[in-house]
Parts: C-alpha cells; structure tokens; sequence
C-alpha cells in the first residue's frame, strides 16, 4: 500500500493539531471523512470524537463500535466515506507505535500529530500494509480547501 | 439459515469490494468461517495468530453485540444481519 497520498487543507491539518493541543498531555482522536480512489484520496471533513481510554489517556486512544457509527452516519449523510483516523502522540514521535500497529485496521488513513510541551510538532499520514507487518508513510498533500462536496 | 454479513469499509477491498456477502450459516462462527474461506485475505485482519478474533473487531447480530449474547456461539435465524463493526484504537503505547 505503498505511495498513496492524502489530499488535506492546512484549515484541517491546523484543526487537528488544535485538537491535540487542547488534549495536551493526553491524546486526542477523530475520524477523517472524505473520497477515495485507489491512488489518492482526500479530507474534507473532521469529527472530533472523544478519547474513550479513561484509565491512560496519556498514551492510548480508543474510538468505541458506537463511535464508529457515528462518523460512517455523518460520512454517509454528507455522500462521503469514513477514509481514515487521526490522534496525537503527546510528547512522542508523529510515527505509529507498536501497539498502533497491532490495533490498526488495513486501508485506513491514519494521520498522527505529534504534540511537545502543548506544542504541535511534525504532523504525518501513514497506511497499515496489508500483511499487517509494518506501516508506510503516505504523502500528504496540503490543498486549498476541502469544500468540493 | 441464509444471513447477510455487512463488511466495514476498510476490509472490503479484500473481500471483492462487496459491502455484504450472503451465505448459510448456524451461528456467527459459521459465518466468519464462511467469510474468510470465501476470501482468504481477511482472515489475518479479523483473526489474531492465536486463532482469536482481534480485540477491535466487533460483531453485531441485528444490533446485538454478540460478547453480550454467546459470543461466536450466537445462533443466527434466517435473515439475520452479521455486522463487523470496528472500534479504534492505539497511541504512543509508552
């Protein structure tokens, strides 16, 4: 799944970062809403959604079956897909951990933040390969505006 | 007893690009058997190494959450809906 790319506006990038920021020093997560094609796909919406790991918030996010729902209802209603995931790592690297991996799903985006000091830092896409072995990096692609719905 | 098996976006390219597969099944472990044999690609995504279904992966009868049923025992009627349903998780895991 190599060589993809993620078409995003820096408005959603920064509306991401924001969200990490203001879950400094847990971790904050959403769903990427979006379209799809087999070599590019591209943001145009965000949910929020709320960090359901009560018990470590500092370095784990959960997005509960309900959650999930709710995004695919809002993707549908606005004739787009759930493409992907995001969350931060505060005060750590903007690249999957091993337990990302282990819990990740295939063909989603999932895009991390990585957060210092209530800072964002690097801000990075990455597509768990099919084999489930390792993550690749995915291009992101900084657009004008996500407004073509 | 015919079920229909709902296939969560991010598994169905490996499974024809269908969004639902149709097939006979006496329970819901009948009918993820059936799923992977018919495409033998989701079985590592759906399965750990051990032969368990992956934490993240949740499976709905109609809307019953089948861990508060009898889990892959849940017996399925004709008609019944088999939803995989995702939840998400991760982190720095530090």
């Amino acid at each position: 799944m190599s060589g993809t790319t993620l078409r995003i506006s820096d408005a959603l990038i920064r509306r991401i970062q924001a969200h990490g920021v203001e879950t400094y020093p847990y971790e904050c997560c959403g769903a990427l809403l979006g379209r799809d094609n087999e070599t590019s796909r591209e943001v145009v919406e965000l949910v929020p959604l709320a960090n359901r790991r009560d018990d470590s918030p500092r370095n784990r996010f959960e997005v509960t079956p309900g959650d999930v729902q709710m995004a695919e209802k809002k993707a549908r209603e606005m004739k787009v897909d759930v493409i992907g995931w995001y969350h931060s790592h505060p005060n750590a690297p903007a690249r999957p951990s091993e337990f990302d991996r282990e819990h990740a799903w295939p063909w989603y985006s999932y895009v991390i933040v990585s957060v210092e000091a209530s800072e964002p830092r690097d801000t990075k896409s990455w597509r768990l390969r099919d084999d489930r072995s390792a993550y690749d990096a995915e291009v992101i692609e900084s657009i004008a505006q996500s407004a073509s719905i | 007893m015919a079920v229909k098996v709902i296939i969560p976006t991010p598994l169905r390219p490996y499974a024809g690009k269908q969004e639902s597969v149709e097939m006979e099944a006496g329970n819901v472990r009948e009918a993820l058997k059936g799923l992977t044999t018919r495409f033998g690609e989701l079985k590592k995504h759906l399965y750990s190494d051990d032969g368990r279904l992956r934490s993240f992966v949740n499976v709905y009868v109609n809307d019953e959450d089948i861990r508060y049923l009898e889990k892959e025992e849940t017996q399925l009627r004709d008609g019944d809906i088999v939803s995989i349903v995702p939840s998400i998780a991760g982190g720095t895991g530090k």
